[in-house]
């Protein structure tokens, strides 16, 4: 037991260094790294609720979204009359201090942690009581519907978009812009994994798992379901605000459907990502997510205009052959890996059925 | 928010009018997602773009010269086989298992699709040309598109169609038989399979022809497909499966919802709207149902 300890903390330890090291090694990929770390912040959390509760959602974009308007819109308003900023649109008539600008982001990504989480609250009850597919569909139109809805909006910029401040001038460093982002994702990703890790040591991931399995049966066991999935959808939406908001930041522009609400390319990555690596497992979301990352940032430039069709197809594969996703296969292949005790004679005797 | 429609009555007959003649057309997609739902049970997210994959074959004719309401003879025809060939591919695959997987499997086909159709015909906002003119009706204030009332006879003809093939023929009687147990009718002689892959076909040729409808009445775009998946998802859930008449109504009554919404809520809500709306009728069934499950306790 010592010794399998000795063993994750010389992993996380080595992982964190390499964390830490990674923009001053990669100088030139710090937005892909950024990019990384937002999107296995995203995986992880949707696995939380698409994984371990069986709770398929397409609309966990919706507080990514909804992160990243509140980020950019705090950071604005805070200062700053917010329709004029909007109005002006690229042009820069008023401009962030450098106090300005981090008390703005740091107050921001406060608002966009804590709205999306109370929003999934408040619009769980209704949301939740959904089952299976309804629930998938339901949500896929929450998403987009927000995307539309926030593109008629005039004080966030309507359909021309919002564009966030940009850093302050006064840090005339070029590195300190992309190290900023890189350190501020990468502390949401480690504290998303202290978080996920901590519920999957807990009493509450098998709530979630006995959710999954079989609601009804649950509920008969006296647990009170409604209650803890909420409870899980706020988890998830608590992080996708604040990787939305530090998203918003990094891109610098917000456009209703295409950066915010893109239900066609984040919100289809998470699920995928998830998917890939293996739902309702801790580490399958993440090397989803970095697999799923470097196939896309390789691959993507070679086969330029194709992008979507190889996305869509991808899907297709993945959801049709690999359902279990690496880590299912992983599991199935080698079992003991995994502290499951195989019976010989009932593995014997499932041979000699087929 | 704009309250013109109350203030000018003719407003409403012309809204209330499109929105029906619109409506029609709605209920002749969702009754394909219908059959297809009850038949496989299988949510097609490429519903909608499987519509405008039809619309832009008539597009395509109309291009070439030939008057595109002849595409909703051709379209179905080409519409059917494309069905056909996505099932041998991927949808045969995903049949049995989790809905949420077929799911998931049609949003990648959907994507392929679009994607697809940008290459191909381009990202411009197209619309084939009819020629029809426009019938003026009560000293012309309210104006109807000839091309309106076209599309929505020949929506109304075909579904009367479908339901005489559905009820006479011996394919429609082997996928009614299959939408009501798929084992028994298995062991009773009918090629699942084969009614299975045909189910979609005909889904995809009622797209086609709803398609090439829209190509003429509205417009076509690669990206507009969802909407109309969404749409018709909502016309099936008020209506129930397998139930002709609350189809038409439920589309007719989305139709006059959609109308409504554009002059109140001004046109560029529309979209959110018919989303918000899904998430409601979700919503309300969601509770109505809890009511029930209280009353068996």
């Amino acid at each position: 037991m010592n010794k399998v300890k000795q063993k994750d903390l010389m992993l996380y330890s080595g992982l964190i260094i390499l964390g830490l090291a990674a923009p001053f090694l990669f100088s030139a990929f710090k937005v892909q790294l950024t990019y990384l770390c937002v999107l296995i912040v995203l995986a992880m959390t949707w696995n939380l609720q698409g994984g371990e509760m069986g709770y398929n959602s397409f609309g966990n974009i919706l507080f990514y979204g909804l992160g990243m308007y509140l980020t950019a819109s705090v950071q604005v308003g805070m200062f700053f009359p917010l329709a004029e900023w909007t109005e002006s649109g690229g042009e820069k008539t008023f401009v962030h201090t450098t106090a300005e600008y981090f008390q703005g982001i740091g107050v921001g990504l406060l608002v966009a942690a804590i709205v999306p989480t109370i929003v999934a609250g408040a619009i769980g009850y209704a949301i939740l009581g959904l089952r299976g597919h309804y629930f998938a569909i339901c949500t896929l139109g929450l998403g987009i519907a927000a995307g539309e809805i926030a593109g008629g909006i005039e004080i966030i910029g309507a359909g021309q978009g919002f564009t966030t401040p940009p850093f302050p001038a006064e840090i005339v460093d070029p590195e300190a812009r992309g190290q900023f982002f890189y350190f501020l994702s990468f502390l949401v990703l480690v504290l998303a994994f202290i978080f996920v890790k901590y519920i999957y040591g807990s009493r509450f991931r098998l709530i979630l798992n006995a959710i999954r399995d079989n609601e009804d049966k649950a509920e008969a066991m006296g647990i009170q379901t409604m209650k803890y999935k909420i409870v899980g959808w706020m988890c998830s939406a608590f992080f996708c605000g604040l990787a939305g908001g530090i998203m918003g930041g990094l891109i610098g522009y917000i456009d209703s459907t295409d950066v915010a609400f893109d239900g066609r390319e984040m919100g289809v990555f998470m699920v995928l990502m998830a998917i890939l690596g293996g739902k309702g497992t801790l580490w399958g979301p993440i090397i989803g997510a970095t697999l799923f990352h470097f196939f896309k940032e390789g691959l993507w430039t070679f086969i330029l205009g194709w992008q979507y069709v190889a996305l869509g197809v991808l899907i297709v594969v993945i959801v049709v052959y690999f359902p279990e996703g690496l880590m299912g296969w992983l599991r199935e292949k080698y079992p003991e890996r995994f502290g499951e005790v195989i019976d010989e004679k009932d593995r014997k005797a499932q041979v000699e059925l087929k | 928010m704009d309250f013109l429609i109350f203030k000018a009555p003719m407003l409403m007959v012309q809204a209330s009018l499109d929105g029906i003649l619109l409506g029609i057309l709605f209920a002749l997609i969702a009754y394909g997602m219908a059959l297809q739902w009850g038949v496989m049970n299988i949510i097609n997210i490429a519903q909608g773009d499987l519509v405008i994959l039809g619309g832009y074959i008539a597009y395509t004719m109309y291009l070439a010269g030939i008057h595109p309401a002849w595409g909703v003879i051709v379209s179905p025809i080409i519409m059917f086989f494309v069905g056909w060939a996505l099932y041998k591919l991927v949808i045969n695959k995903v049949v049995d298992r989790d809905l949420f997987i077929s799911i998931l499997a049609t949003f990648g086909i959907a994507i392929v699709f679009q994607q697809l159709m940008n290459f191909i015909f381009g990202a411009d906002v197209v619309v084939a040309q009819s020629g029809y003119g426009t019938t003026m009706l009560f000293d012309n204030s309210v104006t109807l598109p000839n091309s309106k009332i076209f599309s929505a006879v020949i929506s109304v003809l075909y579904a009367i169609a479908l339901v005489i093939y559905m009820k006479k023929s011996r394919l429609g009687r082997a996928i009614r038989a299959t939408a009501q147990n798929a084992r028994a009718a298995k062991i009773l002689g009918v090629d699942t399979e084969k009614v299975y892959a045909a189910t979609f076909g005909i889904n995809a040729a009622l797209c086609g022809i709803a398609g090439a409808l829209i190509s003429i009445t509205l417009t076509l775009h690669p990206y507009v497909g969802l909407p109309y998946t969404v749409r018709s998802f909502m016309i099936v859930i008020v209506a129930g499966l397998g139930n002709l008449p609350a189809v038409a109504v439920s589309g007719m009554g989305l139709g006059l919802f959609e109308e409504f919404a554009d002059y109140i809520l001004g046109t560029e809500f529309r979209i959110g709207a018919v989303f918000m709306l899904l998430v409601f009728i979700l919503v309300y069934r969601r509770f109505k149902l809890s009511k029930k499950r209280e009353y068996l306790k």
